[in-house]
């Protein structure tokens, strides 16, 4: 196995980035919002973007270190990318596009082609090779890049949004086949994501990045049972509110602005006046049209800022609690019986019980 | 379209139609003066053959030279991140806007007896340039690479710049991503460039009279041959200038249909 030292600062028009993607095999998942900073680290680790701190080094060989100056030139490493956009040579056939990589680095025609044809059979599309680009489909394409980006038999591969650009459809079925494919390959593999499905069907391992540091890193499992910041909370489905021990006789804590959060249990260690992170499911959030006889410990009316339905349940997004949005899970009759529309004012409960809490460091 | 709207338009068709009627015309006199029934006799006339097969090699070895220096400079420039290379795009044009004639003058100051490195060329090698065939080939380089470089610049800098990256992690240095990638990728404007250059080395006058004169077989290139017959033997010239006329109307086609649709 070849272990990724990656500890790397990137500095780009103002904008830094700075994160330890060190991992040992396996797939490393990295998620963000949009300008986080995940592209500008595949391509500081493929050697496009020089290191402004830090360094990377790969089973021992130094690739780049920017306190001795050293950077690697990209053909000079051994690293695979794959973008969102399949990218395929348009002058080469699919099979000349995958011995592109290994005629590159030295390999005789005949050779480099039966390692294509090998590697195109591998992602299914052995019957393809004498196709030109513009004669197959996204997802062909984008499984004739992973083909191509493998074929060279990189230690590191680096997949940057792969299936972003391919509709519904052929994006399960090439996150399938990408899955399958990963299951083999020995060297270690950064997939960068905004997609949570990608990130947990195919990461070992999940990174967050946000405005160019890392906020929280672990795995998938832990992850979302323990979200550190309301992006990662967002991405695992989430409410996630921060606040302080209250010194009240039963768990209690002290949100911003005055508002509180009844909870059931606190970790033993806990302390008043620590600060605690809780997380709340959205499924356990009912809603009132109007105030309930008091079931739930915490009651508050919020106005509802947005409503998106997924099959037979809307997810509503609802303003008012200081710091954060309160997302309620609810039934499509709920959402009738209760006249969801944004602007509406209703009662959001949630049982003690119901609420995680951890602490935030 | 309605009366009304035909009218309005006149300020904008009249214009254009003059426009058009500017640079057809001449054109068409062209084929109206030339002495269709003994052509045959005129195209055998020695300058018309002479000054073709003259113009033919030199501007093939132009072409070749425009294509083995130009192309790799319309690379560099169009990816160079380097503050100077804004100045290196505009110093490479400037033969686009200089008078033919003065660019001759400054072949002559650089390669003449008494240039800045013919002088030099002369004592150690015993070469004189000005004046010779090479001395043609010279003038139509320094006029037409501009054209060729600035089209492929063009095209080349079109290309996704995450091409020469999926180049690179796959393993091809600068070289190789150049001639397998880049290359093949741009090839319809590196042929729009090359036909522009071409038909502007084959027009090519002023810098080839000042910087190689005019003489007959050596340095008489097409557009110089009519200019030499024009006195002498008029429907030769003008059997000479039918011939370019057919060739420039032939290139365009090709560019037209092949590239410019």
């Amino acid at each position: 196995m070849t272990r990724l030292d990656a500890r790397l600062g990137v500095a780009v028009g103002g904008f830094d980035v700075e994160a330890d993607l060190s991992c040992d095999g396996g797939v490393t998942a990295l998620l963000g919002p949009n300008g986080s900073g995940k592209t500008t680290l595949l391509k500081a680790l493929a050697g496009l973007l020089p290191l402004s701190g830090g360094q990377v080094r790969v089973g021992g060989r130094t690739w780049a270190d920017a306190a001795r100056h050293t950077h690697v030139a990209p053909e000079a490493r051994s690293v695979g990318m794959v973008l969102a956009d399949p990218l395929l040579f348009p002058h080469l056939t699919l099979l000349d596009n995958v011995a592109f990589g290994p005629r590159s680095r030295g390999m005789p025609r005949a050779g480099a082609r039966a390692r294509a044809a090998e590697e195109l059979g591998r992602v299914g599309l052995a019957d393809l090779g004498s196709r030109r680009p513009g004669q197959v489909s996204q997802g062909q394409a984008q499984r004739a890049a992973l083909a191509r980006a493998l074929a060279t038999d990189p230690v590191v591969l680096l997949l940057d949004e792969p299936l972003s650009a391919l509709d519904p459809q052929t994006r399960s079925a090439t996150r399938a086949d990408l899955s399958h494919r990963l299951r083999d390959f020995p060297g270690t593999t950064i997939l960068v994501t905004h997609d949570p499905l990608d990130a947990l069907t195919l990461g070992d391992r999940l990174v967050f990045l946000e405005d160019g540091r890392v906020v929280q890193a672990g795995t998938p499992t832990e992850v979302i049972a323990r979200p550190r910041s309301p992006y990662v909370a967002s991405v695992v489905g989430l409410n996630l509110l921060r606040g302080r021990l209250a010194a009240d006789s039963s768990p209690t804590l002290e949100l911003a602005d005055g508002a509180r959060l009844v909870v059931a249990g606190v970790p033993e260690d806990a302390r008043p006046g620590d600060r605690l992170l809780a997380t709340v499911n959205p499924a356990a959030v009912t809603l009132y049209s109007e105030r309930p006889a008091a079931s739930a410990r915490n009651l508050w009316e919020l106005e509802v800022a947005a409503v998106t339905v997924t099959g037979q349940r809307a997810r509503v997004r609802l303003r008012g609690i200081p710091g954060t949005d309160l997302v309620a899970e609810v039934t499509l009759p709920a959402v009738a019986q209760l006249g969801v529309v944004a602007g509406r004012r209703l009662w959001a409960g949630v049982k003690a019980t119901e609420v995680e809490v951890y602490p935030e460091a | 379209m309605t009366a009304r709207g035909a009218g309005a338009r006149l300020p904008l068709v009249a214009p254009a139609a003059v426009g058009v009627a500017f640079i057809v015309l001449p054109l068409l006199s062209l084929l109206v003066r030339a002495d269709w029934a003994d052509l045959a006799t005129h195209l055998a006339a020695p300058v018309v053959g002479q000054s073709l097969r003259l113009s033919a090699l030199t501007t093939s070895i132009t072409m070749v030279a425009v294509w083995i220096l130009g192309t790799p400079l319309a690379w560099l420039l169009a990816r160079s991140e380097h503050p100077l290379t804004a100045w290196g795009r505009a110093l490479v044009t400037v033969p686009l806007v200089l008078p033919p004639v003065v660019g001759g003058v400054a072949l002559l100051m650089t390669w003449g007896r008494r240039g800045v490195l013919g002088g030099w060329l002369e004592s150690t090698l015993g070469v004189t340039l000005p004046f010779t065939t090479a001395a043609v080939v010279m003038a139509e380089i320094f006029v037409a690479l501009p054209f060729y470089v600035i089209s492929v610049e063009g095209s080349m800098r079109g290309l996704d710049r995450r091409f020469d990256e999926i180049a690179a992690t796959l393993g091809a240095g600068p070289v190789r991503t150049f001639r397998a990638v880049v290359v093949p990728m741009v090839l319809p404007g590196i042929a729009a460039g090359s036909a522009l250059a071409w038909a502007r080395a084959l027009g090519e006058f002023g810098a080839t009279i000042t910087f190689a004169g005019s003489f007959p077989g050596r340095t008489q290139t097409a557009p110089l041959g009519v200019y030499a017959a024009l006195e002498r033997d008029p429907q030769a010239a003008i059997a000479l200038s039918l011939v370019m006329l057919l060739v420039s109307v032939v290139v365009l086609g090709a560019l037209r249909s092949r590239w410019l649709r």
